[in-house]
């Protein structure tokens, strides 16, 4: 067991250098001159170069890269250009925000997923295994603005039941706020809805095609016995593991949805950051961002080889 | 999880070409019978033909402000009514299928070659370069894909060329991991270890011998990379990192007219936003019966 962990923290260490070396190299290499770059082609030569100077991107890369890596993880993220307030200072809020509504949709889409994977999986290859299928499928890979303008569309303009934008006012109610959080919220809701639903309905469908399963039947055990205590409770808890080594993509989802709604978080953070240039800003929220889906990926991935010993042995080798 | 390699495997005799045409038939026969692969194929057929002939169906001129006209409700003059320039909207919706079905299919076929080149060699040779180029995909992959593009559009600043690299680019690792898991299968089996044995080089047997063997995989990955692709585009051009502002461009429509819902005018962003809507379904479709003809 010890082995295993070790490897695998050993393997994510790597992934962490490695996230590293892309959020520099697509912040401060690709840009060519950094300067020119944010203040733009009208700009005066000695403004670049004392911006550049400021930022430190006049020094030769691997310096830029070891002062970079060596202040984050001091804690000193840097100096955002657009606010000019300390990164760290915004990030906090942003973070909070974005965690509240990121776990608002969580606790509707999980057990709405799952109920639709087990009944697919229950009614495999009939219609209502295809509708549930497809319907997710289909909803999952249109883009968030998309879902959520029509949510707005529908919700907002037409039936004219919920508000429009995510910012309940200031002192309301935990109630009011969640009122306010709902349709953003739902269209990360139909963002994840597929994709859980398909793990759900895989991992049930194997475990109902297992051994066990047809003994308990044989066993002549009534179906809804046998669903409840041999297929459900084997196929659940790894699903649930497995679901949240994807939490990642969540993140992706925020920035267009924290955007179209006007919500201060993480991904209207990234958002604001990339449309003023604001690099300083921009890579530490990125490398925030990669860090933490890097993990969730851990220890989703340490649950799951907690409750299926196969994988645990054959990963230790 | 990284795929553990099977010694169980069924040593399968290589399929003789007949019995490969006779199979490819029968997977065409079931898929024309799928009414999921039917229904994707006509969604986006219908916007394939608007982005090849979508200036002669416009009905008028996309980019023409009728000024007198702005923000005018549907009409029988103007079906899908007018935006905040007083362009006609049905038109622009027609002729913007073009933007992003040119981007997209590009930036996809740049990764597919990429990624396929990569899985091959790294499923073939195994070593170090594989570990190496794993480990580059788990730290690839820890970012969302619409962060990645959007950290590397605003280092190079937006163009069609940008879009294309970037987002092929980032799906190169991701469809080289598919296409190595599916190579570890097939270096095991007989055919590949005859080609050895003839002392065939490297590059014959990756490109020659176990690539139309695993074509299958790479389709399936093709097909939904494709989607995601028109997905990341559309996104990218909502966030105002699009292409190119002068043409017209769904999610570039929807984000200048957004604000206006409140005011109650809906046409602008409704109709680009089912026309992203549909063309992304249609080719989920598509990908979903060819996986499932492929499965049987």
């Amino acid at each position: 067991m010890a082995r295993f962990l070790l490897k695998r923290l050993g393997l994510a260490t790597i992934t962490l250098f490695l996230l590293t070396v892309i959020v520099f190299f697509a912040s401060q290499v690709l840009p060519g001159n950094v300067g020119r770059r944010i203040l733009g082609p009208f700009a005066d030569q000695r403004a670049v170069d004392s911006l550049n100077h400021q930022l430190g991107t006049d020094k030769p890369l691997l310096t830029q890269y070891w002062d970079w890596i060596s202040d984050f993880f001091r804690g000193d993220l840097g100096y955002s250009l657009a606010y000019n307030v300390p990164v760290s200072s915004l990030l906090g809020n942003a973070l909070t925000h974005s965690l509240k509504l990121a776990a608002f949709a969580f606790v509707l889409v999980v057990p709405l997923a799952i109920l639709g994977g087990v009944v697919a999986a229950l009614k495999r290859d009939r219609l209502t295994d295809r509708a549930i299928t497809l319907t997710g499928l289909s909803l999952s890979v249109v883009p968030e603005f998309v879902t959520g303008i029509l949510l707005i569309l529908v919700f907002g303009l037409w039936l004219d039941v919920l508000p429009v934008s995510a910012n309940a006012p200031d002192g309301s109610s935990v109630l009011t706020q969640m009122r306010y959080l709902l349709l953003p919220a739902l269209t990360l809701v139909i963002l994840l809805f597929g994709y859980i639903a398909r793990i759900t309905r895989a991992g049930t469908i194997e475990s109902l095609d297992a051994e066990y399963t047809r003994t308990a039947f044989l066993k002549g055990l009534p179906r809804r016995t046998v669903i409840r205590r041999h297929v459900l409770r084997n196929s659940l808890l790894p699903t649930i593991a497995v679901v949240a080594t994807q939490t990642g993509y969540l993140i992706g989802g925020l920035v267009v949805i924290e955007t179209l709604f006007n919500y201060p978080g993480m991904g209207r953070l990234i958002f604001t950051a990339a449309n003023q240039k604001d690099f300083p800003l921009l890579e530490s929220a990125v490398l925030i961002v990669g860090i933490g889906f890097l993990i969730a990926t851990l220890l989703a991935d340490i649950a799951y080889s907690l409750l299926n010993p196969r994988i645990r042995y054959s990963a230790a080798e | 999880m990284t795929a553990v390699q099977d010694p169980t495997a069924p040593i399968a005799v290589p399929i003789a070409p007949d019995q490969a045409r006779i199979a490819r038939r029968e997977r065409l026969r079931l898929l024309s019978h799928s009414p999921t692969f039917l229904v994707g194929c006509i969604l986006v057929g219908i916007w394939v033909v608007c982005a090849l002939f979508g200036t002669l169906i416009a009905p008028h001129d996309p980019e023409f402000p009728d000024v007198l006209n702005k923000l005018v409700g549907p009409s029988s003059d103007h079906l899908f009514g007018t935006d905040r320039l007083g362009r006609d909207v049905l038109s622009r919706v027609i002729v913007g299928a073009r933007s992003v079905l040119v981007i997209a299919p590009l930036a996809t076929l740049l990764g597919t070659v990429v990624g396929t080149t990569i899985g091959l060699v790294t499923g073939y040779y195994r070593g170090f370069a594989d570990e190496a180029t794993m480990r580059v995909v788990d730290a690839i992959l820890a970012i969302p894909l619409i962060i990645t593009s959007l950290l590397a559009v605003v280092a190079l600043g937006p163009s069609r060329l940008t879009l294309i690299l970037v987002i092929g680019l980032v799906f190169a690792p991701i469809i080289a991991k598919t296409v190595r898991a599916a190579v570890l299968g097939e270096a095991q089996l007989e055919y590949v270890q005859a080609a050895r044995l003839r002392n065939e080089r490297g590059v014959y047997v990756m490109f020659a011998e176990i690539l139309p063997n695993v074509m299958g995989p790479i389709v399936v990955e093709f097909t939904v990379r494709l989607g995601y692709a028109i997905f990341t585009v559309a996104t990218l051009s909502f966030l105002g990192f699009g292409a190119d502002p002068s043409i017209p461009d769904w999610g570039q429509d929807i984000s200048q007219h957004y604000q206006f819902i409140s005011g109650g005018v809906w046409w602008p962003v409704l109709f680009p936003a089912l026309a992203i809507a549909t063309l992304i379904i249609g080719i989920n479709l598509i990908a979903d019966a060819i996986a499932q003809s492929f499965e049987r």
